[in-house]
């Protein structure tokens, strides 16, 4: 079957378990441990600093770890060098061979294997421009990298790593070189392009919306830790953290009072319980999920701005009491006129309070 | 200087706001014709006169064609040695941090600064028979001094610095990715190098092969203390004018270098065209 | 997952850095890039120091302070105050013309620049025989007004500046065209004068640069030798620069007093390295790149 030969590869599972990894007395990555389910697209998400690349340069052995265990399947691969992994790994910058064709840079991983598994030059050809077929780049065999797009250049960069059928597909900042407009196509078109060929794929990325749009499942990473691992539901509707919470989409935050199961801010309830017992915590919740409410108990604050946003109206309070400032921001309806000074009383609907331990 | 930046149509300048223009480039055209291209033409204008004949006669005589032989064939040599050696020390010092990386990439431009005929003088007591190189190779019946390989060792210095200057910023910019790159997909580091790296610079160890040719060429001072200069065997076309000239024999002195001038040109021509098309095909030069 | 078994640990993890070579095969590179440098470079300018003292100091100071020597001495160093300042004044003006401008037939001027570079020296001094000679029209002109050219200082100074024509230039025309025309703008949108945004903005800006071409410049011109060579007529004590006098010395199998003298030169060429080093590493001028 010539077809799936080429088509769908036979995915790897991915296990990390208790990595660290140090830089120059820096800590990279502490103790992180994650299971990857074979076929899964996977993210990494998480801000500049927070260990995402070097976790997936040491899922390549592009880097050493210094302690702890990565496996694909149930091979132990920290005792194979990078070559011998056999993973796809696509560049930030691509990485294109410049002074080869796109034929030659995709042909590349298997001309360089040693000769009795090396697959004959008609073989090589034939596979090169399926790959070509198959990132949408038919008939570009005899190009320079210098002479495509950064779309283009992308998507041979996907093809030579996929070449080599690779246990893991590992893309660092894939979108991360291309305008806006580029990105969201080919973001589509990479979910499309892995539903069809089926590798294990872990990517990289700073940008949350590319996370939650494209992936199976998104690990977040702050500091070199594993924050949460989950679906964009989990995540998002669920978030485990403090960091997590306003990391994912907008929110607001202030320090509470938990009392008898009532929350204070400032002394002063505002209309929500939360069970346990008494204590502070910090209070978070989305814009959009906050009720206007004019008398009772509730948050009151100063309209400082007010802004559109898509469909809704944001509106920034005020709301700071006797020194300490507290900004928060909250959604109000379209047909709401929000005066700049006038005081708005809001209680949230949905919220999580993250106790101070 | 005529001003035709308003003019609508095909303009030869745009236009700016910094003053200067015709002041700067006046002076520049003119001392560039006074002190180049006047003295330039004049040669080309008596090489001229002398007619094709003569010149063709002048040009094939065995002693030149020997001489400009000798040139070239030690230049290629040279260069070709460069161009191995000076990738080598390009990348030790691109790539490697060992104590004295500083003071060695410095010392690697003092063919640029030492004069060529102090270069000439110690390489010549190097190399001689009783010099301190010199003594180790004679009983292995090896001679360089005063013979063409001698030459070739002059050239050697002259020109290594042309080599790993021209091969050094673009080695500096390879992409660390890149290797990264080859390496995921299989290759050891041997087939980077050989594949992916070396094939990269191609074009930069090119331009710095032919720099050290052109340089090599033409040069004198280093040479004719160590060439032992015996017409036919290791007499240099350069030598050759000198030679020309105190005989007085100014039409062969101007024919050799004529000569030489359309070869180095062409050379330069070559030199330009590497880079253009490597600029054009892979993006940098 | 039996793997996970920490008996398996006890192998240590093979991992190979994918952008470095085996500690082995840099040992060697380095050892060839060194050896290579020290046969060819080093050893050199070791036996010209050594050469010249092997008679003693008093020899070396005879050598360097006979009348002949003082006057080559003399006579490189006018050289070099008249040439480098010639080719300094070019270099700004081409180097403005060229960065600040948009122009037809820039890059054709920019090789016309670089062209005493492809010119073997020997021939930048034949062009000066040719010109000035007895068989050329203008040698007879100017010798019937007593001006000597050729065999005197005027045909060495002129073969020099011909010969190290592009340096000045060479190294500001990059810097300029990076720094591009900004700051000028904002001086003259400030209500310079172009002298004043020049003097207060330009050289500022461009002044190591500037310096790093005048050492460039610098040692070629005092270190010249086949130009000067054509040209000279090697008279002693009137036409005969440092480079020239070595010569004489060598071909005289005076040999120690030819390296004391050389031991000058080669002192000039260190301090050369040695300040242009200084100034790559504090002010990043230049990239020691190209064709000099």
């Amino acid at each position: 079957m010539p077809v799936a030969d080429t088509e769908r590869s036979s995915p790897m599972e991915v296990t990390v378990s208790g990595i660290s990894k140090q830089f120059d007395r820096y800590p990279a990555l502490k103790d992180v441990s994650l299971k990857i389910n074979s076929g899964e697209l996977i993210a990494l998400l998480g801000p500049s600093g927070s260990g995402k690349t070097t976790l997936l340069r040491l899922i390549a052995g592009l880097e050493q770890p210094n302690g702890g265990q990565i496996l694909f399947g149930d091979e132990d691969a920290s005792q194979k060098t990078v070559q011998e992994r056999n993973v796809g790994f696509v560049f930030q910058h691509y990485a294109l061979f410049k002074h080869m064709t796109v034929a030659e840079n995709i042909a590349f991983g298997l001309k360089v294997r040693p000769a009795e598994s090396r697959p004959p030059k008609a073989e090589i050809r034939k596979r090169v421009s399926d790959l070509l077929d198959m990132v949408h780049l038919p008939g570009l065999e005899k190009r320079y990298p210098n002479q495509l797009s950064g779309g283009q250049r992308q998507r041979v960069a996907l093809a030579r790593a996929v070449a080599i059928e690779p246990k893991v597909l590992l893309l660092d900042e894939p979108f991360g070189a291309l305008d806006a407009k580029v990105r969201k196509e080919l973001r589509r078109w990479l979910r499309e392009f892995h539903d069809r060929t089926g590798h294990t794929t872990v990517f990289v990325t700073h940008d949350q919306e590319e996370a939650l749009e494209l992936a199976d499942r998104v690990v977040v990473m702050s500091q070199g830790r594993i924050e949460q691992v989950g679906s964009a539901d989990d995540v998002y509707d669920r978030p485990n953290s403090p960091f997590v919470f306003s990391f994912i989409g907008e929110s607001s935050h202030l320090p509470v009072r938990i009392e008898n199961g009532a929350v204070l801010f400032q002394g002063q309830p505002i209309g929500i319980s939360e069970p346990g017992p008494d204590g502070e915590g910090m209070l978070f919740f989305r814009p959009q999920d906050v009720v206007e409410v004019n008398d009772g108990p509730r948050l009151t604050g100063k309209v400082t701005a007010s802004r559109r946003l898509a469909g809704a109206r944001i509106a920034e309070l005020d709301i700071s009491d006797e020194g300490a400032a507290h900004h928060v921001e909250i959604g109000v309806p379209l047909e709401t006129r929000v005066e700049i000074g006038g005081e708005l009383g809001f209680r949230p609907v949905h919220w999580k309070i993250f106790r101070n331990t | 200087m005529a001003n035709t930046s308003f003019a609508t149509g095909w303009k030869w300048r745009q236009a700016s706001v910094i003053p200067g223009f015709g002041l700067s480039l006046g002076y520049t055209l003119s001392y560039l014709v006074l002190i180049i291209l006047i003295p330039l033409a004049g040669l080309v204008w008596h090489t001229a006169s002398l007619g094709l004949p003569e010149l063709a006669s002048l040009a094939t005589d065995s002693r030149t064609l020997n001489a400009l032989r000798i040139s070239f064939g030690t230049a290629m040599a040279a260069a070709f040695v460069n161009a191995v050696f000076g990738v080598i020390v390009a990348w030790v010092l691109v790539r490697y941090d060992f104590p004295g990386r500083r003071f060695v990439d410095a010392a690697v431009d003092l063919p640029f600064a030492l004069p060529t005929a102090v270069a000439g003088i110690a390489l010549t007591t190097l190399y001689a028979p009783k010099g301190w190189i010199g003594a180790w190779l004679t009983p292995l019946g090896i001679k360089i001094a005063y013979t063409p390989l001698g030459i070739v060792i002059a050239l050697i210095f002259i020109g290594l610095p042309f080599v790993v200057r021209t091969v050094q910023p673009v080695m500096e910019e390879i992409d660390r990715q890149v290797e990264e790159a080859a390496a995921t997909l299989g290759a050891n580091r041997f087939q980077t190098i050989f594949r992916v790296l070396l094939p990269g610079l191609f074009p930069a160890i090119l331009t710095g092969f032919a720099l050290a040719f052109a340089r090599g060429v033409g040069e004198y001072g280093s040479v004719i203390f160590i060439a032992g200069n015996i017409p036919y065997v290791s007499e240099i076309a350069p030598l050759l004018i000198v030679i020309r000239l105190e005989e007085f024999n100014y039409p062969a002195a101007m024919a050799v270098a004529t000569i030489m001038l359309v070869i180095s040109f062409i050379m330069l021509f070559i030199i330009n065209l590497i880079q253009a098309w490597s600029r054009k095909r892979y993006g940098y030069a | 997952m039996a793997t996970l078994d920490h008996s398996n640990a006890a192998a240590a993890p093979r991992f190979r850095d994918a952008a470095t070579e085996p500690p082995g095969a840099k040992f060697a590179l380095i050892l060839i890039a060194i050896l290579f440098l020290a046969f060819f470079l080093a050893l050199p300018l070791v036996s010209v120091f050594f050469e010249a003292f092997r008679k003693g100091p008093e020899a070396f100071w005879e050598a360097i302070s006979e009348p002949d020597a003082l006057a080559a001495i003399r006579l490189t160093l006018l050289v070099a105050v008249i040439a480098v300042p010639l080719n300094l004044v070019f270099g700004v003006a081409a180097a403005w013309a060229i960065a600040k401008f948009e122009f037809k037939g820039k890059a054709f001027l920019i090789t016309l620049i670089d062209l005493p570079f492809s010119v073997s020296p020997v021939i930048s001094g034949l062009v000066f025989v040719v010109l000035f000679g007895t068989h050329s029209v203008l040698g007879p002109i100017l010798n019937s007004y007593g001006i000597e050219i050729l065999f005197a200082v005027p045909g060495i100074v002129l073969a020099t500046v011909f010969v190290t024509f592009p340096f000045v230039a060479r190294e500001l025309i990059p810097l300029m065209q990076e720094q591009g025309s900004g700051d000028e703008e904002a001086a003259l949108s400030l209500g310079a004068s172009g002298w004043q945004a020049f003097w207060y903005v330009t050289v500022p800006n461009i002044r190591w640069g500037l310096l790093y071409g005048v050492l460039l410049c610098n040692a070629r011109a005092m270190g010249e030798f086949g130009a000067v060579s054509v040209v000279s007529g090697h008279i002693r004590g009137v036409t005969n620069t440092m480079p020239l006098h070595v010569e004489i010395l060598y071909n005289e199998y005076n040999v120690s007093a030819a390296f004391a003298v050389a031991t000058l030169l080669a002192g000039l060429a260190l301090v050369t390295l040695g300040l242009k080093t200084v100034l790559e590493l504090r002010f990043g001028a230049g990239n020691a790149g190209g064709r000099h």
